[in-house]
């Protein structure tokens, strides 16, 4: 290809890529624009792309209105979100090294067992776990909303992949040293490990704060409802008030793009190694 | 016995301590619903998780010969041919020019993940309330409006079906990033060599190169990418659930499997041993599909 032409396409691509960029960071930009403009701007018949001014009072109105939870809810997503990350990590990773370092006849079946699990969609068993949380008694529980979230095949498997690519000389002084598995683990192995640590906790984290479909069915009295079931039943609404809905919405996404921010290499890390890989 | 038990140096215990906990909570909340749901779907269960009497098949009849659930695998089809080839040609188009930047690369990347980072419900939010909003407001319709067009109602007109596109973009943009990163990771893969030794055999940079190595050097990821997609694809709610449904109730047409399988066994009535057949039916259809597809794309087979 002539000099001329590549430099063309080169800038070919590079128009594309801003114009695609655009568009991606249109919609973060209507939720704000929504959030912080009076209900007469967002209506008015003239669309116009700068609100004429910003209404930072609509925040304040969104958590005096008594008639939205937004506090409670943020609450419950909060303590729902970080119990499931902590918890999940704390099983999956065990069950990855177990999995990956103690050598056990059997340990290829459970293996296969919990891979296997993997390949039943979580959502096709949704009746029967809201069977199952229902006849333990769990509906609109705390229990209810983050203990069956914790076993996560997935998570099991990417730190089973992660510790069999663990460099054994470290475990080996442990060893030497006289440190058991127990002790190797946290002592050794763990704080060897942040960043997949980092990776996992994100993925998982951003999952339960935006999971939906669990904390609607399990979720079901307003004591119970998350940010997202709050969110949708207010959108719901007979009478819906357009700005306080975006400055919910804008508030409720907040703390995930702050997470999104911090941890966004660990979380393109982990996104890369989910992909199957030999 | 008991020392046998334990294995050498305890491993057998060892491995239990770190495996156990996992394994036991993923027996509970994963298998043992799976099996009460199939004992589920035989019995007749209506507001009840128990078993109440034996009725055979009639429960998975009762499924198959309903039209709503039928419907609800064709909106599923409808679905997934619009969004998976959508989603993949746009993330390998983004992945492309992005991998090629010489410079702002993690600035585009981070643009295009983001938003991961946001929930179905705030997007099918933006969608349904700002962007498709059916009154002169919505941005669509103002767009419309600069053309001379009239507004359009998105969400609630059914011919033609523009609910469609609302349904398909939203989640197109929701997880292009997802798939980019994916592929990404796998364009970083392909050996340089390949594209020198290309180049010396006369490949011209662009549409051969692409053709004759990075796309087939993409297989394993590609497969990968489609497989999820369709599963994704197959497992779709939120937007739905928050695009369509009204304070008066879900409208009648684009209902996909588990908003069906929602309103039937978690709706009034609480069909659900109507609802555990309805669940083991699809779990049957997308374990067949991921193994067709498995086969089709020949996964697991060595690269050549």
């Amino acid at each position: 290809m002539e000099p001329g032409l590549a430099r063309f396409g080169r800038a070919l691509r590079a128009v594309v890529l801003v114009a695609l960029a655009v568009l991606f960071l249109v919609p973060f930009y209507l939720l704000v624009r929504d959030g912080l403009s009076t209900e007469a701007d967002i209506t008015a018949p003239g669309w116009s792309f700068f609100p004429h001014s910003l209404h930072w009072g609509n925040v304040r109105e969104l958590f005096d209105d008594p008639s939205v939870p937004m506090l409670h809810s943020l609450w419950n997503s909060a303590r729902i979100a970080v119990l499931t990350t902590v918890g999940t990590l704390f099983l999956a990773s065990l069950a990855g090294y177990g999995l990956a370092r103690i050598p056990y006849k059997y340990a290829n079946h459970v293996f296969y067992a919990i891979l296997g699990s993997l390949m039943i969609p979580s959502a096709v068993t949704f009746v029967p776990s809201f069977v199952l949380v229902s006849s333990l008694g769990w509906v609109s529980t705390l229990r209810g909303l983050v203990i069956p979230t914790l076993f996560s095949a997935f998570a099991a498997f990417l730190f089973r992949q992660y510790f069999l690519g663990f460099p054994p000389e470290l475990e080996d002084a442990a060893r030497v040293d006289g440190l058991g598995y127990w002790r190797t683990y946290w002592r050794i192995v763990v704080p060897n490990s942040r960043a997949v640590f980092a990776a996992v906790g994100a993925i998982v984290f951003i999952g339960s704060w935006n999971s939906f479909l669990w904390p609607l069915v399990i979720g079901q009295d307003e004591s119970a409802w998350t940010v997202q079931v709050a969110l949708s039943t207010f959108t719901d609404a007979q009478a819906v008030n357009l700005h306080e809905l975006f400055v919910a919405a804008a508030v409720s996404i907040l703390p995930l793009v702050i997470v999104f921010v911090v941890l966004q290499r660990h979380l393109v890390a982990g996104v890369e190694r989910s992909g199957i890989d030999d | 016995m008991l020392a046998r038990l334990l294995g050498p140096q305890k491993r057998n215990l060892w491995f239990w301590i770190f495996t156990g906990p996992f394994v036991l909570g993923l027996i509970v909340f994963t298998y043992v619903p799976l099996l009460w749901s199939i004992t589920l779907s035989f019995f007749d269960a209506r507001n009840t998780v128990t078993p109440t009497h034996f009725v055979g098949l009639s429960n998975y009849a009762t499924v198959l010969g309903d039209s709503a659930f039928t419907s609800s695998l064709l909106t599923f089809a409808v679905f997934s041919l619009f969004i998976v080839p959508a989603t993949y040609a746009l993330s390998l188009g983004l992945a492309l020019m992005v991998h090629r930047l010489r410079f702002a690369r993690a600035f585009f990347r981070s643009v295009f993940f983001l938003p991961t980072a946001c929930s179905y419900v705030v997007a099918s939010l933006i969608w349904k309330m700002s962007i498709f909003n059916g009154v002169r407001f919505g941005l669509a319709n103002t767009v419309l409006r600069w053309f001379g067009a009239d507004p359009v109602a998105w969400l609630s007109t059914t011919h033609p079906p523009w609910y469609w596109l609302v349904i398909v973009t939203v989640r197109l943009w929701l997880q292009a990033g997802f798939y980019m990163v994916l592929l990404l990771a796998g364009l970083q893969r392909i050996p340089r060599a390949l594209y020198e030794a290309a180049a010396v055999d006369g490949a011209r940079p662009g549409w051969q190169t692409f053709r004759y190595i990075t796309f087939p050097q993409l297989r394993a990821t590609s497969v990968a990418v489609v497989l999820l997609l369709v599963i994704n694809a197959f497992q779709a709610f939120d937007e739905f659930y928050n695009l369509l449904s009204t304070a008066n109730g879900y409208p009648p047409y684009a209902r996909p499997p588990l908003v069906y399988l929602y309103y039937v066994a978690l709706g009034q009535g609480q069909q659900l041993g109507v609802g555990s057949a309805g669940a083991v039916v699809l779990a049957l259809i997308i374990a067949i599909v991921t193994v067709a597809q498995a086969r089709w794309f020949g996964l697991g087979r060595k690269e050549a």
